[in-house]
């Protein structure tokens, strides 16, 4: 499969998993973020109720405790004191003294006969001596015993309600009546009064104000609430739409259901913690998701990264091992051909020996072509000679890579080298030059790999030059190694490359051309040899190869 | 110093021909035969210093298997393989029967002419040696007649 298609199978796959993982991920934490939030908020509204019931409640008793307390001080007074008693003016002003030291809330007391006739007053207004026959409460009073009034204007002009008892004296009733202050009243409604948004105030059946409303309205206003939304003496709580903002309503029947205590608190303002939590918790999933996201991202490309890289290894030594294979193909043929040639060679050689042996007689060298015979048996002999150093170098090359010690001389197996690439140089106007340490020692080592570093290394030096140019190759002695140095005037190499050089597979020659695997073999090789290789170069100022191979004598035999 | 007695074993006439002629031109005493069993017909009857022998021949017996019996007809004989097939297997198993030296074909005529002297040389020390040996043992058996040499 070309390297193209797999490319295309691992982008198709990489795409796969990245979405199954993403899906798998984010979709179960949004999920579980929303439930959590709606069970969340759920609970919360719910608290939120509960809440404002509560308070509409506690706040309903307090008023009923207010007003029940109010009642009992004046029917306790009634019930111990008599008419005739309190009708005096000056009895009724020491008893509003002493209501008025033990509690608040009352305003001034009177006593009315059966007549309606207001007989004595204690207070600040001017009211003794009017009579409230007609008026509706005093009926009222008269007949159930006991009235709480709505609030009203009345004489005095401000708001406020009145208390009312009755007692009997000598078969006839008659009033106890107090008034209200409608301040401490409001004082105390005002109480749950809270937040923002938060209002409270008391109506009566006909929806009219009987404490002031903290927004929208005044007392003795009419309320535009509807009476419908609360059950009878029950303590309800309702959502309703105002002003497109959403309120809770509570509200409870007081005063044996003629008023209705009302609170109201919008839901934006109990809901702040509410929303603090729901922004956090979106924050917490939007970091977790793109956290997932990066994550998965990124692992994604380190791990198909890896894998391409892998497989681009394996089909490069695919592509490799195909090549070898070839290569021990050419090998075997190339051997074949080296012994068939070497026999009719022989033969050659030794006819043109036999002759040069014949030519030394006296009588040949009397005639006159004797100079013509003699360098033709020179030439023969010499393209021989040539011809064996080729069949001999393909024998050597195709031997087996096995690690073997033979007795070496360097500078032999340089000249066998160059002269197997001689040609290929000149094709290309390549000058390899030779700078050989005379008489290196024979040292103990693998020849055929030896001479398959110095081929890569001299081809290698060919490649990069390219076209008319110069190659040198110099051997040394030092200390107890020898040191060959191969060096090009080629463009050099540059610092990012020359530390990947000996690396498997890496190579800046064109596709199909290197396997990027000749300075990786040359580099194994040398190191098993016990030797070292180095590659030193710059950008424009060719590159030197150096290598050094520990010197080891060779056992006598 | 002793005749310098060669025995070239060649299935290639034309080569050994040459080979023969210009080893009779130096003053040498050359045969040529061009199988291994002539090569050891001739042993049996006359004594070789150095055999140059080719490994390959087809049709009889190869190098190698001649070697073995060469080795037991005249174990002092010097042997130099000489062939246009080289393998690393034929080489090895030819040092282990003694060969003296493993050349390739072709070879310069004068290189072979050193191999042969280098194993000439071997052989002369060889052979002194077992002639000094047997003086020894003549001074100190003088009954035991002094067979060969």
């Amino acid at each position: 499969m070309a390297f193209y298609q797999r490319k295309f199978i691992y982008k198709n796959l990489k795409r796969k998993i990245t979405t199954i993982i993403l899906c798998v991920a984010i979709f179960p934490l949004i999920f579980l973020g929303e439930t959590i939030y709606y069970r969340f908020a759920k609970t919360y509204e719910e608290k939120i109720e509960d809440q404002i019931k509560y308070r509409t409640r506690s706040l309903s008793d307090a008023v009923e405790i207010f007003l029940r307390e109010r009642t009992a001080i004046l029917a306790t007074i009634v019930d111990t004191r008599s008419f005739d008693d309190l009708k005096q003016q000056e009895n009724l002003s020491r008893m509003f003294k002493v209501i008025s030291r033990r509690t608040d809330g009352l305003i001034d007391l009177g006593v009315i006969d059966s007549a309606g006739q207001h007989l004595a007053y204690s207070g600040p207004y001017n009211l003794k001596g009017l009579n409230y026959f007609q008026q509706a409460w005093f009926n009222e009073v008269m007949t159930k015993g006991k009235y709480i009034s709505n609030v009203y204007m009345g004489y005095r002009q401000l708001p406020h309600f009145v208390i009312a008892v009755r007692g009997y004296s000598n078969g006839r009733g008659w009033i106890l009546r107090a008034t209200v202050d409608s301040d401490i009243f409001n004082q105390l409604v005002r109480t749950a009064q809270t937040g923002m948004s938060g209002d409270a105030y008391i109506i009566n059946k006909n929806g009219i104000y009987q404490t002031a409303p903290r927004f929208s309205g005044k007392i003795l206003g009419k309320s535009n609430i509807s009476l419908t939304l609360f059950g009878q003496g029950t303590t309800v709580a309702e959502k309703i739409k105002a002003n497109s903002k959403t309120k809770h309503v509570a509200g409870t029947w007081l005063k044996n259901n003629e008023w209705l205590l009302v609170i109201t608190q919008d839901v934006g303002d109990e809901k702040g913690g509410l929303l603090t939590t729901r922004n956090t918790e979106i924050i917490i999933i939007v970091f977790g998701c793109l956290a997932i996201i990066m994550t998965t991202f990124f692992a994604m490309r380190i791990i198909f990264n890896h894998l391409e890289e892998v497989d681009k290894g394996i089909s490069e030594l695919n592509d490799q091992l195909i090549q070898s294979d070839k290569m021990a193909a050419l090998g075997k043929m190339a051997t074949g051909i080296a012994h068939e040639i070497n026999n009719p060679l022989a033969i050659i050689g030794e006819k043109a020996g036999w002759m040069r042996d014949l030519l030394d007689e006296e009588k040949f060298q009397e005639s006159e072509n004797f100079k013509e015979y003699e360098q033709s048996v020179d030439k023969i002999e010499e393209h021989v000679e040539r011809a064996r150093k080729i069949t001999h170098n393909m024998l050597g090359f195709a031997r087996r890579m096995e690690h073997r010690l033979d007795d070496v001389d360097i500078n032999n197996v340089l000249n066998q080298t160059i002269e197997l690439l001689q040609s290929h140089a000149q094709t290309n106007n390549i000058q390899i030059s030779k700078d050989f340490q005379f008489e290196l020692p024979i040292i103990a080592s693998d020849q055929s790999q030896l001479q398959q570093v110095f081929l890569n290394l001299i081809n290698n030096a060919i490649d990069a030059v390219e076209k008319d140019g110069l190659i040198e190759v110099k051997t040394r002695k030092k200390d107890s190694q020898i040191v060959v140095a191969i060096t090009d005037n080629g463009p050099g190499i540059d610092e990012e490359h020359l530390k990947k050089v000996f690396d498997p597979f890496f190579t800046t020659k064109e596709t199909g051309k290197g396997t990027g695997m000749g300075l990786s073999v040359s580099y194994n090789i040398i190191k098993k040899l016990g030797g070292t290789i180095k590659a030193e170069s710059k950008l424009s100022e060719g590159a030197v190869f150096s290598i050094k191979i520990p010197i080891k004598i060779p056992e006598k035999k | 110093m002793d005749m310098f007695r060669i025995l070239v074993v060649d299935d290639e006439v034309d080569f050994l021909e040459t080979i023969v002629n210009r080893l009779k031109k130096r003053k040498l005493f050359a045969t040529g035969v061009t199988s291994g069993e002539q090569a050891l017909a001739l042993l049996k009857e006359q004594l070789f210093d150095v055999i140059i022998l080719d490994i390959k021949m087809p049709g009889g017996m190869d190098g190698i298997e001649t070697l073995r019996e060469i080795k037991k007809i005249q174990p002092l004989v010097e042997v130099i393989l000489l062939t246009g097939h080289a393998s690393v297997e034929t080489s090895i198993e030819g040092m282990k029967l003694g060969a003296f030296d493993y050349c390739l074909k072709p070879i310069k005529f004068e290189d072979l002419l050193q191999k042969m002297a280098a194993a000439f040389g071997k052989k002369s020390t060889h052979d002194k040696k077992i002639r000094d040996a047997k003086i020894q043992e003549l001074i100190r058996y003088p009954s035991k007649v002094f067979d060969q040499d």
